[in-house]
């Protein structure tokens, strides 16, 4: 099993647990799919296609964490900066729909697990935190890189963190949950710094060119103005 | 207007293009060791002609369903030099279904100008 793998497989989980996980990914889209058509008008559509597209590119691009180890972009962070987080958790949602249907890379009873984590959970997550410090994004192009790179930090590190819960709900592997916890929250905050830093490069050079298109930066003029519900 | 309309063509053009190069050439550089999902959820097992033995939360793991199809792995047909092929395959794919979505579900134009291009 020489596989390129880069997100969690079949039979990792029990039935049940992918079951309930698909469950919780349908229900959290079919939300998302509501909110992202008040994100989403003429202008914004593309820029959404574009980043889904990014996303799948930049997944490719594994880079090395520790000896032996590689981690690569899950971008929920950077498609909620971008677009806006329901559009955004589409974005991801789509690259993981695409890798495990034409590339065989992530399970299919293991894509609601996926989705859960990388489109849900992190962009979640990333989003929260990119709105916590809109002020500081607002202020000035290296202060909206900073917001980029903590907000895509902890969109990694929840979204592994995701994978614990499902892991001590349906986990089929005879393990210690907490030294598996340790290791896998362990080495995504080394991978959320990559992940921080990539986020914080694509989301500086979109803005220097087309700051009107960055979501997290137009959003509280338009919710003032009555856009943005 | 037409310049600034310019300006937002060639933006959306570039960052397509940025998109094509990352998954068709800079894709050879990627690190092929394990990511940390993977990395961690096998360390405990030692894998013997294909399958996982010993104690590891990917001890069950199974072979992915589809891992015979065409661009299966990022590949061409099994062929890892063609990498970069697949990725533009993948980018396309996700470009298109995006859109095409997003499209979809895009709200309806406030006012005016869009309203008759309603479909």
């Amino acid at each position: 099993m020489t596989t390129l793998a880069m997100h969690a497989s079949d039979g990792v989980l029990n039935a049940p647990a992918s079951l309930l996980f698909g469950a919780v990914a349908a229900v959290g889209l079919t939300f998302a799919a509501i909110r992202a058509r008040k994100e989403l008008d003429e202008r914004t559509v593309p820029l959404a296609g574009l980043v889904a597209a990014f996303v799948f590119a930049v997944q490719m691009i594994n880079f090395p964490v520790l000896p032996g180890v590689s981690g690569h972009l899950l971008g929920g962070a950077l498609a909620a900066i971008l677009v806006g987080p329901a559009t955004g958790a589409l974005c991801v949602s789509i690259v993981l729909v695409v890798q495990a249907l034409l590339f065989a890379d992530g399970g299919l009873t293991a894509l609601g697990v996926n989705i859960t984590n990388m489109a849900l959970i992190g962009t979640a997550a990333g989003y929260v935190v990119a709105v916590a410090l809109r002020g500081l994004a607002l202020r000035s192009r290296g202060g909206l890189a900073a917001v980029s790179f903590v907000a895509a930090l902890v969109n990694t590190v929840f979204a592994a963190a995701g994978f614990v819960v499902e892991y001590a709900i349906g986990g089929q592997g005879a393990v210690s949950l907490g030294g598996f916890a340790a290791a896998l929250l362990g080495v995504h905050v080394l991978i959320g710094i990559g992940e921080g830093l990539i986020t914080a490069v694509t989301v500086g050079a979109v803005a220097s060119v087309r700051p009107d298109l960055v979501y997290v930066l137009r959003a509280r003029r338009e919710q003032r103005e009555g856009v943005i519900p | 207007m037409s310049t600034a309309r310019a300006k937002g063509t060639w933006f959306f053009v570039g960052f397509a293009l940025v998109a094509l190069v990352i998954a068709g050439v800079l894709s050879y550089a990627a690190d092929s060791d394990p990511d940390g999902l993977d990395s961690v959820t096998r360390s405990g097992c030692t894998e013997v002609a294909g399958e996982l033995h010993g104690s590891c939360p990917a001890r069950h793991a199974t072979e992915h369903g589809l891992a015979g199809s065409p661009l299966a792995d990022y590949t061409v047909g099994g062929n890892d030099a063609l990498t970069g092929i697949a990725g533009v395959a993948g980018v396309l794919a996700t470009l298109v279904l995006a859109f095409g979505l997003f499209r979809l579900l895009r709200g309806r134009a406030p006012s005016g100008e869009d309203g008759s291009r309603k479909r």
